[in-house]
């Protein structure tokens, strides 16, 4: 089975790379090109830890083969920051809250609120859990994610809610 | 969230504070280490061929022809692995006669479950070797599956270990532990009300975000190997590894890099590490395994599995006499790390927080053709705590008493304290009146009352159900004696040491090993506390048994209770050792010196001082130490605890039920746990939540199924039903605070509480709704079709 | 896990796929938003040679307005459907269902006409076309033919379009004024799968019901349509009591099954309070 050349953009720079087919959108980001920061929690799409935004929108990239992102562009993790220092106010959210603990599901959770609260600014308690339904965390219990996630929403419409 | 930010570090003690945690920065950046990131040079990835059978013989097997797929280097089954199969070890030999089979790490003729691990392949690239799998030839003859418990025993039935030594009985054990008073019987006898029940505690899967991973590394010709897992306990893995494969442990070195959760799922040694090792050392390359979620469902251990039958005597105005409790154990296939211990990790705690005057356990555990089980979230106490919050429920259903009063009336009130058990524990300290009153002013239990009584007396479709918990646990694990007293092999110390390096910066070197706890802040907390210094200045070394030596690890909710004395102590010794130098410095005597705020000081004399971190540096120098002082400033603590901590709560739970359907909602949910003193109270309820969480889901989502040959139904993510942010609501929460009196810091653990209060909360609550259909129990998890059914019974008997 | 290797070819007409698919044979595989086939495909259950990704077929996008339906491209996201204008102004049935299919992200993917073409017994779309009488468009080799919702679900994951054949198109009927909808779906976790789903659209005048369209999600092989339920709404009263009489026959002509989460009888169960509270929701009773 012929490898085919891809070119995706991943937080900003462009990857050129030749793939097999088969291989998942996620496994090229983690083994391929080394953005390890986006990781993989089951076989059936069910967990959400391997959410990226493609295109800007919230995808679960274990469903997406690398060679069906060609020519797009990827946010993960590792991209949403601008810089060391610029935390994206949703990180910053998740912290201040306290919306991790172990932290394997933040990755994914972290970039679906992202996507959650571009369509929905101000969410209410509802639109955020169901919002975040496709995204499981063993550790929190979600409270403090919804916290999380509501105080993010208060950081980007400047305390608007 | 803003208004509970620290305030500035330098006015204020660090502990008690919320602080926010420096784990933060890289799980929030994508900048973690977990296992599975890991590559290395000539690395191999073994892939696995596990049995789709329960039970069969396997009747041909041979990996060569995987051999020739592209990119495998090697493939093994038992017979090409020789004496490199390590046996799976189990180190809780509970009683002398325990039949303990061998558990080969690959399958030896025969496979007891499914999941069993047949053989391997290693190939240079991860899909090459799943894709060489297929190639492998083998046969099997399907034996009767052994599921269920009671069958199991019966006489001729099918032998999940039939080796010519083994007792020809599918019981591994029984034990039985007589209470400290009078004989049940007797207690019985005097009983105006004697209550029965059998519950199912069901089994469920631990489901840890972060699948397991392991890497093994032989460094050569010098016999040294590294081996990184996404373990919980990498110190105990070194010594079982060491002693599995004969490598000797001080070539041994483990990682635990950033572990994405564990819930006792990841306190193991399991089948894919040995084998990592053993293969690594045999060829000399390093080898890489990643668990698939499918993968995980049927090979990482299971957690609960008891039937339990559960009696208890009263007088008729509700006083407790006695309690006796009959649990069948489901080992599953094999026995792993703790798997016959972890009932018995719960045989304490069935009196709960009750005074009575007989008690009588008894256990068996059985053998089945199931994933084997172990400690899950509360190992034990869950399932006992279960079963006494929801037999105090019927006991009060029976003598027609509320059943928050039949608990006042029996709990053990606050002077009681410190209180020898019926069980033969000492309770420290407590004060179950004082968890139980916030939570019900939180609660408004009155409120809800009364709105149940208008929901039933409209005949509303949607009844209104309240559960009560009120719970304690045994935290703190352990005092190395009593461990061995119920013949666990180790001990249940823990370790620190801080060092103040030549700059002022601290290494505070600790032997457990966090997996989402938080350890890095809180022990920064309790250490910046007593030596002055700001929380940043302080590193947490952790998880590297290179770096980090010395350590029991993490579970049990076990970390701060018994880690965090050997932080205080270790801190305390530290500025001991600094006070002699300081004292020379500073001419002085050590009984004029104080310390406060980071630097000792001249007592009358504040010009007179000297910062802690010049005191370090001194020691560096070591260019003018008093006589008889070694260079260097450092301090260690190996700490035993004197005894186990008690925390405590009230969990009070409102649910709606949909009659028409049985989907249960929980509408409300209160909490007030009591865990003693809290170094970062914003951790603790995290934890709490997260416990919550579980709990709540063993109640109504969660339950491994089998079908009856033995294949698991529940077997992905989209089948085992782990909740959503959509499944639950928010939690109110609160704490009161009675310090414990077996550690110096007052602390008791907060690990497991909420997993263990809630799910007897929620069940309490549903059948609370559902009492005057005539439903007294539903089975765990209560799902919408369970309770549905169960109405129809009800209504059906009552009719 | 990962997939079994195949060959991958990136469509970008409805003809290109169609030459790929003939081709490739009954080893070949449509791929639309992957929702549904790359998790078959990760934990092996399919190992197809060559994998035919249609996703950017321009032919296979938009939704348009066709005067007497709305016309919706097969490989329109869940997520433009549900936030589509057109098909919330004139079927909004099929933007309530489509809200409750799994989570955004899979919305994000996951599409209408690979929803109907994987014909899931418990994918919520295929009872939503099935109520509103929807006809699919299909080409293969031999050119083009239309299949309506009642002839296209055969069997569980099995549809009436030839393996050859791609689905191109979705014609959903404007049901016009007075309509009212409602998609009631009974799960056990959020982002689950329904254990029974009801699509309901009631046409009601005043005080009674004129017309009733209902179609059942995971009662049997395919999707159902309850036809006896329609028959007795059809001119009723428009009051919860006659709307509960209606749902007792709501498993006419169903073939429900016994699963992990739900035996038979309590699908049957379930079938009829669903019916009642979905037909009452959309009579806005
Ligand atoms: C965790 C999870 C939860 C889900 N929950 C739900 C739910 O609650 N309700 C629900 O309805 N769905 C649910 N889904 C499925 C989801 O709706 C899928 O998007 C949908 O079923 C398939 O659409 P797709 O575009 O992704 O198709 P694909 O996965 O690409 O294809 C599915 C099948 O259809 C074939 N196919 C696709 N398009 C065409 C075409 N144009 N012509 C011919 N054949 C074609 C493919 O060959 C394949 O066999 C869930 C999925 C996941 C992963
Ligand atoms: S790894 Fe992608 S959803 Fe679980
Ligand atoms: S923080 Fe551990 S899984 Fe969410």
């Amino acid at each position: 089975m012929s490898h085919i050349p891809i070119s995706v953009t991943v937080d900003g720079t462009t990857y050129d790379s030749e793939v097999e087919p088969r291989t998942l959108l996620v496994h090229w980001l983690r083994e391929d090109i080394g953005r390890v920061g986006t990781v993989v929690g089951c076989d059936t799409s069910s967990c959400g830890a391997c959410t990226v935004l493609l295109d800007g929108q919230s995808v679960k990239s274990c469903s997406v083969l690398a060679v069906q992102a060609d020519g797009q562009s990827i946010t993960t993790i590792q991209g949403l920051a601008e810089g060391e220092d610029n935390w994206h106010p949703v990180q910053t959210a998740f912290k201040e809250c306290h919306g991790l603990q172990c932290g394997y599901c933040t990755p994914g959770m972290v970039l679906a609120t992202v996507d959650l609260l571009g369509e929905n600014p101000t969410p209410t308690e509802a639109e955020i859990r169901e919002g975040l339904e496709g995204n499981l965390c063993r550790c929190t219990g979600y409270h403090n994610i919804v916290k999380s996630v509501q105080y993010a929403s208060d950081l980007m419409s400047g305390g608007a809610r | 969230m803003t208004d509970t930010l620290p305030d500035s570090l330098t006015t204020q003690s660090p502990m008690g504070r919320p602080l926010r945690r420096k784990e933060d920065a890289r799980l929030l950046h994508g900048q973690t280490n977990w296992t599975d990131n890991i590559q290395l040079p000539g690395m191999l990835h073994m892939a696995i061929l596990r049995s789709p059978m329960a039970h069969a013989h396997i009747t041909h097997l041979d990996v060569t022809p995987a051999l020739s797929e592209p990119h495998v280097v090697a493939a093994f089954s038992a017979k090409e692995l020789g004496d490199l199969n390590g046996a799976v070890p189990c180190v809780w030999p509970v009683t002398d006669e325990m039949q303990a089979p061998a558990f080969p790490a690959l399958a030896i003729d025969k496979v007891r479950h499914v999941g069993d691990c047949v053989a391997v392949v290693l190939a240079t690239d991860r899909n090459a070797a799943f894709d060489a799998l297929e190639a492998i030839e083998i046969d099997y003859e399907a034996l009767p599956a052994v599921i269920d418990l009671e069958a199991a025993l019966e006489p001729g039935a099918t032998l999940v270990h039939d080796a010519a030594d083994s007792p020809g009985t599918n019981e591994c054990y029984t034990y039985h532990l007589p209470g400290t008073g009078i004989p049940y019987d007797e207690a019985k006898a005097k009983a105006d009300v004697v209550v029965k029940r059998r519950f199912i505690n069901q089994r469920l899967i631990p489901a840890f975000m972060e699948p397991r991973a392991v890497v093994a590394s032989p460094m050569g010709v010098s016999n040294e190997m590294t081996v990184w897992s996404a373990t919980q306990i990498p110190h105990i893995l070194r010594v079982l590894l060491a002693l599995v494969t004969g490598l000797p442990e001080n070539s041994l070195r483990i990682i635990a890099p950033d572990v994405g959760g564990g819930f006792g799922g990841k306190l193991q040694i399991y089948r894919e590490e040995i084998l990592a090792v053993q293969i690594a050392r045999h060829l000399g390359r390093p080898v890489k395994w990643t668990e698939t979620r499918s993968e995980n469902m049927v090979a990482t251990h299971h957690g609960r599995g008891q039937v339990q039958d559960i009696e208890i005597a009263a007088t008729k105005d509700g006083k407790l006499l006695g309690m006796k409790v009959n649990l069948l154990a489901d080992m599953g296939a094999y026995l792993q790390i703790i798997t016959p211990g972890t009932p018995l990790l719960g045989m304490f705690m069935y009196p709960g927080i009750y005074k009575m005057d007989a008690y009588d356990f008894n256990c068996v555990g059985v053998f089945t053709n199931k994933t084997p089980t172990d400690a899950y979230r509360g190992a034990g106490r869950p399932e006992s705590t279960f079963a006494i919050e929801r037999i105090m429920d019927e006991l009060a259903a029976e003598l027609n008493m509320d059943p928050m009063e039949l608990r006042k009336k029996n709990w053990i009130n606050h002077e009681d304290f410190p209180y020898a058990t019926i069980a033969g524990l000492v309770y420290d300290t407590g004060n179950y009146e004082a968890a139980t009153a916030k939570a019900i002013d939180m609660f408004d239990y009155a409120g809800l009352r009364a709105e149940q009584e208008r929901r039933r007396a409209s005949g509303d479709p949607v009844q209104l159900g309240i559960g009560i918990s009120t719970f304690t646990e045994m935290c703190g694990l352990a005092p190395s004696r009593t461990l061995g007293a119920l013949k666990y092999v180790a001990g249940g110390w823990e370790h620190c040491t801080i060092r103040m390096l030549p700059t002022g910066k601290v290494e505070l070197i600790t032997g457990t090993s966090p997996h989402g706890q938080g350890h890095e802040t809180a022990w920064s907390q309790i250490a910046a506390d007593i030596l002055g210094i700001d929380v940043d200045d302080i590193e947490v070394v952790h998880s590297d048994t290179g770096r980090a030596p010395y350590g029991m690890d993490t579970y049990g909710s076990r970390s701060l209770a018994v880690g965090g004395q050997a932080i205080k102590k270790a801190a305390e010794r530290l500025i001991e050792k600094a006070r002699v130098i300081a004292a020379h410095q500073l001419e002085c005597s050590i009984d004029d010196l104080e310390y406060a705020g980071g630097a000792f000081r001249v007592k009358g004399d504040a010009e007179k001082a000297q910062p802690l971190a010049a005191v370090a540096f001194e020691a560096f120098s070591a260019h003018n130490l008093p006589d008889g002082v070694e260079p260097t400033l450092q301090a260690e603590s190996t700490v035993d605890p004197q005894d186990f901590s008690y925390p405590h709560g009230t969990h009070l739970a409102a649910v709606e039920v949909d009659t028409e359907t049985g989907k249960t909602t929980l509408r409300t949910y209160v909490c007030v746990d009591d865990v003693g003193v809290q170094v970062n109270p914003m951790i603790v309820e995290g934890q709490v939540h997260g416990g919550l969480a579980q709990g709540i889901a063993q109640a109504m989502y969660e339950g491994v199924e089998y079908d009856e040959d033995g294949n698991l139904l529940t077997a992905s993510l989209a089948d085992y039903l782990v909740p959503s942010a959509a499944d639950l609501p928010s939690f109110t929460t609160s704490t009161t605070e009675t310090p414990s009196t077996t550690n110096p810091l007052g602390t008791k653990g907060v690990g497991e509480a909420g997993a263990i209060a809630s799910t007897p909360a929620i069940i309490n609550a549903i059948v609370d709704a559902l009492r005057p259909m005539g439903v007294n129990d539903v089975e765990m998890p209560a799902s919408p079709q369970r309770v549905w059914r169960t109405i129809q019974e009800a209504k059906a008997a009552t009719a | 896990m990962i997939p079994v290797s195949f060959d991958y070819v990136r469509a970008t007409s409805v003809a290109d796929a169609v030459a790929a698919l003939v081709a490739g044979g009954e080893d070949a595989k449509v791929l639309a938003g992957g929702q549904s086939l790359m998790p078959v495909l990760r934990l092996r259950m399919a190992a197809p040679t060559v994998v035919i990704d249609c996703s950017r077929v321009t032919e296979m996008q938009g939704i348009t307005d066709a005067g007497d339906s709305v016309v919706i491209g097969a490989g329109t996201t869940h997520h433009e459907v549900m936030n589509n204008p057109l098909i919330n102004e004139h079927t909004p049935l099929l933007a309530m269902a489509t809200a409750t299919v799994a989570d955004p992200a899979i919305r994000h993917r996951g599409t209408l006409g690979g929803a109907l073409a994987h014909a899931d017994p418990a994918g919520d779309l295929p009872a939503v076309a099935l109520a509103l009488d929807a006809v699919m468009t299909v080409v293969g080799p031999q050119g083009s033919r239309d299949i309506p919702a009642a002839e296209l679900f055969t069997d569980y994951f099995t549809t009436s379009m030839a393996e050859d054949e791609i689905l191109v198109s979705i014609r959903v009927p404007k049901l016009g004024p007075g309509w009212g909808y409602h998609y009631e779906k009974f799960q056990r976790t959020a982002q689950g799968w329904a254990i029974v789903g009801v699509a309901a659209a009631v046409q009601r005048n005043n005080g009674t019901i004129n017309q009733a369209r209902v179609g059942l999600t995971n009662m049997g092989p395919g999707p159902v349509r309850a036809s006896s339920v329609e028959q007795a709404l059809t001119n009723a009263a428009a009051t919860a009591e006659s709307v509960a009489a209606a749902a007792q026959s709501a498993t006419d002509g169903t073939r429900a099954t016994s699963d992990l989460h739900a035996a038979a009888d309590y699908r049957e169960h379930l079938a009829r309070v669903m019916t009642e509270r979905a037909v009452a929701k959309a009579a806005g009773i």
